[in-house]
């Protein structure tokens, strides 16, 4: 399993409505993502870091270049390969299916799939469970369940599907700053445990740092790479690197740039309001 | 009293009442969440999959009994029947003069020597409850089954939607009067047109209401899925049948409406037994208490129908905070 999920992105672009208004979401990206890495992207929200995580997921298409993964061609124009337990999502909003207890979402995957046994599936749920603090949820329903509980069980169904890569699409966007600090460590020793490479999108740029090992910055809409900053924090990482002089240093350096084009994505929603 | 209708019967009226306690002051407009307070102290023992206990049915009737909601109830159908009471037997105003009296109507009912041959004591009473039930219960099951079939493949393959939906739609604004005609030059006997009649009326209902409820589901879990690697047959199992089921059984609460309309329709032209038909004959021999008794009685059959619908679908919608509208 290792050296794997080495996610190539090259010249990647996606204009929706092509014939029509013509809105470019993603202008010419390109990224080396290596096996194993956490890698973050950071940008104002309608930059298009979105619809970079579905295309590579095989929701969405590109209009011009191509992903690869290990050398597979994973999107290219007019091409894509469908979505597959190899890419798994976890999405904004949450996608824990409400219709079914906790046990039940973390283990579908992998039984589903036929790769192993509900026994053993639960088994290996629990130990993840456990790891996070989560106890005696198991047969409730998601419903039942807190905001940072959810997002918790969510991570963790995504790991025991156990991906090549995981992509993560602002998946903490919707907690309160306590909670979420609590969930990035959780996110951290799950990473930890089962590393896997990561893609993980957010607009807090905090959050990038405290959790990636590079992090880039993605411009205004149409969203195109500004900035790539390796993150020389050793892990394993915990809350208090956030006041250390490297991490203050890092976000300065990160903060200057995402706040001119958090300055431009807020000018350009005026003039689209105007 | 431990026969099975008791149970339903106490069940179903258990749970209607239940639901209304539940339904507090939380956000006008809005089904309020059972067991809000069940999850704040020591989240939700009412979520977990393994069921509600005998236990948790306890504290809902000791909550019944000690709500003014009960009491209220019994005194809103209390109030219907001296309003009864003093405009037909008391003063007898109007028209009103002409209708059964109250005191005549349930002396008649519980007469064990009724005048007109239709009480609680008689076989024949029964004949026509159990004439209509059969009836409505074959027609509601023959339509649940097949609707739900249609409605999920209609939202689930375009083909298939492409297909049927024009055909049904044109069908489906025919009155159900306008197909006893047909129904009884196609089906033989005098059961099956009724059956088929009544039939009719939820078919239509279980369809639509099951393909809005797969169209209703959020694309995300289709997603979510497809990332875990579920085959489409399982998506079909796993995300789009329980995630239609809300819609689903809200268009089967509104199917045994339809289910009752219809069946006291097709009774009143083609019958020789049922409720309906005995409404309509004992109105031609003006046997006026016996027909409003088969009126209460339909009445009583319909509710408790519908509360049987009721409870199977929260039952298997056990992850829903929110229940099912109706009393």
């Amino acid at each position: 399993m290792e050296n794997t999920g080495a996610l190539s992105i090259r010249n990647a672009g996606k204009i929706y409505d092509p014939e029509g208004i013509h809105v470019v979401a993603v202008d010419d990206v390109s990224l080396e993502i290596e096996a194993g890495e956490f890698f973050v992207l950071v940008g104002p929200s309608g930059c298009g870091k979105t619809t970079l995580l579905n295309v590579i997921a095989g929701f969405d298409q590109l209009t011009s270049g191509a992903i690869n993964m290990d050398g597979t061609p994973l999107a290219s124009p007019g091409k894509r390969l469908r979505p597959g337990p190899d890419r798994t999502v976890v999405f904004q909003q949450g996608a824990l299916f409400p219709w079914k207890s906790v046990l039940w979402n973390i283990t579908c995957g992998p039984v589903k799939q036929g790769r192993i046994s509900v026994e053993a599936a639960k088994k290996q749920a629990r130990e993840f469970l456990a790891r996070v603090g989560l106890h005696g949820i198991e047969d409730q329903y998601p419903e039942a369940l807190s905001g940072g509980q959810k997002r918790r069980v969510e991570i963790i169904r995504a790991l025991m599907n156990d991906p090549t890569i995981l992509l993560l699409d602002e998946p903490f966007r919707a907690l309160d700053a306590l909670t979420k600090s609590v969930v990035q460590e959780h996110l951290l020793e799950l990473y930890d445990f089962s590393p896997k490479t990561v893609f993980f999108i957010t607009h807090d740029l905090e959050e990038a740092i405290f959790l990636g090992d590079r992090v880039a910055i993605m411009t205004t809409r149409p969203g195109s790479i500004k900035k790539v900053v390796r993150v020389d924090i050793p892990r394993p990482r915990d809350h208090r690197i956030l006041t250390s002089s490297r991490f203050l240093k890092l976000k300065a350096e990160l903060g200057e740039a995402i706040h001119d084009e958090a300055q431009k994505a807020f000018e350009a929603g005026e003039r689209e309001l105007a | 009293m431990d026969s099975p209708m008791f149970t339903i019967v106490s069940d179903a009226f258990a749970s209607a009442v239940a639901y209304r306690l539940d339904r507090g002051g939380e956000s006008p407009g809005r089904w309020n969440i059972r067991g809000v307070r069940e999850m704040e102290a020591g989240r939700s023992t009412a979520m977990q999959s393994g069921g509600r206990s005998r236990v948790q049915y306890g504290v809902r009737l000791k909550r019944l009994v000690k709500s003014p909601r009960l009491y209220q109830a019994v005194f809103g159908i209390g109030l219907f029947f001296i309003l009864w009471y003093l405009f037909v037997d008391f003063f007898g105003i109007w028209r009103f003069a002409k209708l059964p009296k109250l005191v005549e109507s349930v002396k008649e009912w519980l007469s064990t020597d009724p005048v007109f041959g239709v009480s609680l004591f008689t076989a024949e009473y029964y004949k026509h409850i159990w004439a209509s039930l059969v009836r409505v219960f074959s027609a509601f099951a023959i339509a649940t089954v097949l609707g739900i079939t249609i409605g999920i493949l209609m939202g689930w393959r375009r083909i298939f939607f492409a297909l049927t939906f024009p055909i049904l739609e044109t069908l489906r604004p025919i009155p159900i009067l306008a197909w006893i005609p047909l129904a009884i030059i196609l089906l033989p006997g005098r059961e099956l047109p009724i059956i088929g009649l009544t039939f009719l009326a939820a078919f239509f209902v279980t369809i639509l209401n099951t393909l809005l409820g797969v169209r209703a589901i959020d694309k995300v879990y289709f997603r979510a899925a497809e990332s875990l690697g579920m085959s489409q047959w399982q998506q079909l199992w796993h995300v789009i049948v329980p995630g239609a089921l809300p819609y689903i059984f809200v268009g089967l609460q509104i199917a045994m409406g339809a289910c009752w309309f219809s069946l006291v329709a097709a009774e009143i032209l083609s019958g020789s037994a049922g409720l309906g038909y005995k409404v309509w004959e004992t109105y031609y021999y003006v046997q006026y208490p016996t027909m409003v008794i088969t009126m209460a009685t339909l009445g009583f059959f319909g509710y408790v129908s519908s509360a049987i619908v009721r409870i199977t679908g929260n039952r298997l919608m056990r992850w829903r905070s929110e229940m099912l509208a109706g009393v």
